[in-house]
């Protein structure tokens, strides 16, 4: 009884709940939907949709969790993507052989140089400059998509390049590439930021600037290399999109991914108030909304209703977590069932 | 310190100061610039015809290819005068694009209006003005058509007819299942496009649409909705998609499965833009209905017709073609867009 008491209490409970459910009505709708087979040599399904998918929005999410918890928020990942699928792109479709790996390699380190550029100018604008973090990366997210198209001359670059599709298309030990790159920098980020003192560090900054500050700690240098870390993953985020349909589509790559990562966040249970940030929570909010996307589509939910399911989704799983709802059903409980009064022998 | 915070505030004056300068000039050169305006305006009064267009913004290829045809048609050469200027998908903007086209006097304003309603008041002022308006692309909804004198475009419900003819008369003379993947929501290709094609196949008992998502007119959206269609239902033989991105998503998707697009599923789309022609040629695509860009000459002619005082047809539709594999082959080195 405690036991589950508790565990309702956790705050990845509710959207793991979510997750479970969505699976659920998926596997009612579609009776092979959590199969898993092997076609062509690698694994195909589904599960392993959602993990492919999930990629891009982990690593934007991954670098959200990060600028949050020092109490900021950044904007301008989806202009970043697409940025740096234009960059890339741009370079592999104007070379005389796109697809050798050097080309390749050579345009996303181009792509990657472009991107931290933009973390190291957001990161200046809040860290150096104080301003708002919202207002500082705002800055990117309007422009950085004139940019993009800048590059790209308004028009969708399409190439063809074997390398640069296995990023997104591409199966490693029959899984796929994209999971795994996301993977790697998420055990990377995870094992950096709760081995060392960075992840506390970061938090204290979130806490008190000021305070951390005074006692020591180089609160510029931590929130300017949240910035530029966010831009980067942003970066490998854009590469990933743009290898998934291989064009730079600048309109559309990566719009509104800001608000899927931010979202992702909060479901995770960082707070947007800084100080307090759980990587595992924000893995869980992308599986939720990534699980999402393919649910609507899987169950058949009718196109005029798509944007209403994904927000009562959205609601009823932020309202199950707000602590004064979960006040009001914790008291609830206990009246319904009031605890036994335990008896001294 | 003392003198840092001096200097600080000599910097700020002298800022303010060169601002206010800056203000002075440029209300100065208002000044003088106005009467100069309407001079010129007098004296360039020749042959040149004056045309203001606002374009919806520069969202896709076929976007792109309509722009440049409309700047390469309406030239100086030409005979035209062309005022161009890109609205960024925004109503306001093209509304005081053409606030401010009748503010200088041009002939004729066409443009691409971005959302149906709300045009009223701005064409109203361009009659008052006796300024004709040429609707180009897409329409407007409004009561009184004396606002505009011709709307020329592609009819979307046709085009959506011809590809659910072909469908049905090409593949649906045994039992398949259709999938959608249609437009951006409650935008006007994407309603008349499944309209067209439910009409043009709900004769034919083969063809059944077995399920229809939005995929937002956009490649990545086309790739997810199609996977999530693969997932669902086993047994898919044809994809309509409502553009040539969202058939090109698909395709990916298709090939994720470990399934050959235009062979084991079929792929029929509308637009004809470069990529969605070369696939169309590679034989991944199997037919598609061209939505023509290029609607500059027309919109010359039509410019030219009224000039010369003659009138016009209410609504023009644009001739489109339509491809096979093969015809696409031979079209493919001659495309312009």
């Amino acid at each position: 009884m405690t036991g589950l008491a508790q565990l309702t209490r956790h705050r990845l409970f509710w959207p793991i709940v979510a997750l479970v459910v969505l699976l659920l009505a998926s596997t009612l709708k579609s009776h092979s939907f959590l199969e898993v087979t092997v076609r062509d040599g690698h694994l195909y399904g589904a599960p392993i949709d959602i993990l492919r998918r999930s990629s891009i929005l982990l690593l934007v999410a991954l670098g959200m969790t990060l600028v949050i918890a020092t109490r900021g928020i950044d904007l301008s990942v989806g202009a970043v993507m697409a940025i740096a699928g234009a960059v890339t792109l741009t370079q592999i479709a104007s070379s005389p052989d796109p697809g050798a790996v050097s080309t390749v390699a050579v345009a996303m380190l181009t792509g990657l140089a472009v991107c931290l550029v933009i973390g190291v100018f957001n990161g200046f604008l809040v860290a150096v400059l104080g301003i708002q973090p919202i207002i500082a990366t705002l800055v990117i997210m309007t422009a950085g998509r004139g940019i993009a198209m800048l590059i790209t001359g308004g028009q969708i670059t399409t190439v063809t390049s074997a390398p640069y599709k296995t990023l997104a298309s591409g199966f490693w030990l029959g899984l796929p590439v994209a999971a795994l790159i996301a993977g790697v920098f998420f055990a990377v980020v995870a094992l950096v930021t709760r081995r060392t003192a960075l992840g506390v560090l970061i938090e204290s900054v979130g806490i008190n600037p000021t305070a951390s500050r005074l006692a020591g700690v180089r609160a510029r240098t931590i929130i300017w290399t949240v910035y530029v870390l966010c831009a980067l993953f942003a970066c490998i985020a854009g590469f990933l999109q743009s290898s998934n349909i291989m064009a730079a589509d600048s309109n559309n790559a990566g719009l509104f991914i800001e608000l899927d990562a931010i979202l992702a966040v909060v479901i995770g249970g960082t707070s947007l108030a800084g100080g307090k940030f759980s990587l595992t929570g924000t893995l869980v909010g992308v599986l939720v909304i990534t699980t999402l996307t393919l649910s609507i589509t899987v169950i058949g939910i009718p196109v005029n209703a798509v944007s209403l399911f994904k927000a009562l989704v959205v609601i009823v799983v932020c309202l199950l977590q707000s602590p004064v709802v979960q006040h009001k059903l914790r008291a609830r409980r206990r009246q319904a069932a009031p605890v036994p009064v335990e008896v001294p022998a | 310190m003392v003198s840092k915070k001096i200097r600080t505030q000599a910097v700020a004056a002298g800022i303010a100061v060169l601002a206010l300068g800056l203000t002075a000039c440029s209300s100065g050169d208002d000044k003088t610039a106005d009467p100069g305006s309407t001079s010129s305006e007098g004296s360039s009064g020749g042959d040149a015809i004056s045309v203001g267009f606002s374009q919806v913004g520069a969202e896709s290829g076929w976007r792109a290819a309509n722009t440049k045809s409309i700047q390469d048609t309406l030239t100086k050469d030409a005979g035209f005068d062309l005022k161009f200027s890109d609205a960024q998908q925004k109503q306001e903007n093209q509304i005081q694009a053409i606030r401010s086209y009748i503010a200088q006097g041009v002939q004729y304003i066409a443009f691409s209006p971005v959302v149906e309603t709300g045009w009223d008041a701005v064409l109203q002022e361009a009659k008052a003005a006796n300024i004709p308006v040429i609707l180009t692309d897409r329409a407007v909804d409004t009561a009184d058509t004396s606002l505009y004198v011709t709307f020329i475009g592609s009819d979307f419900v046709e085009e959506g007819k011809r590809v659910g003819q072909w469908v049905s008369d090409n593949l649906g003379t045994e039992p398949i299942n259709v999938v959608e993947l249609q437009g951006t929501t409650g935008s006007a290709p994407a309603i008349d496009r499944k309209q067209g094609f439910e009409d043009a196949t709900k004769d034919n008992a083969n063809i059944k649409i077995i399920a229809s998502q939005t995929g937002d007119f956009t490649r990545d959206g086309g790739k997810k909705v199609m996977e999530g269609f693969l997932q669902a239902n086993p047994d898919i033989d044809v994809v309509y998609a409502h553009n040539d991105d969202m058939g090109l998503g698909a395709i990916e998707a298709i090939e994720a499965a470990g399934k050959k697009p235009g062979v084991d599923i079929k792929i029929v789309t509308i637009d004809g833009v470069k990529d969605g022609m070369t696939a169309l040629a590679d034989g991944k695509i199997n037919y598609i209905v061209e939505c023509n860009p290029l609607l500059g000459p027309d919109l010359a002619k039509i410019i030219k017709t009224l000039h010369d005082g003659g009138t016009v047809e209410p609504r023009i539709v644009t001739q489109d073609g339509a491809f096979d594999q093969e015809q696409a082959k031979a079209a493919l080195p001659d495309r312009q867009y």
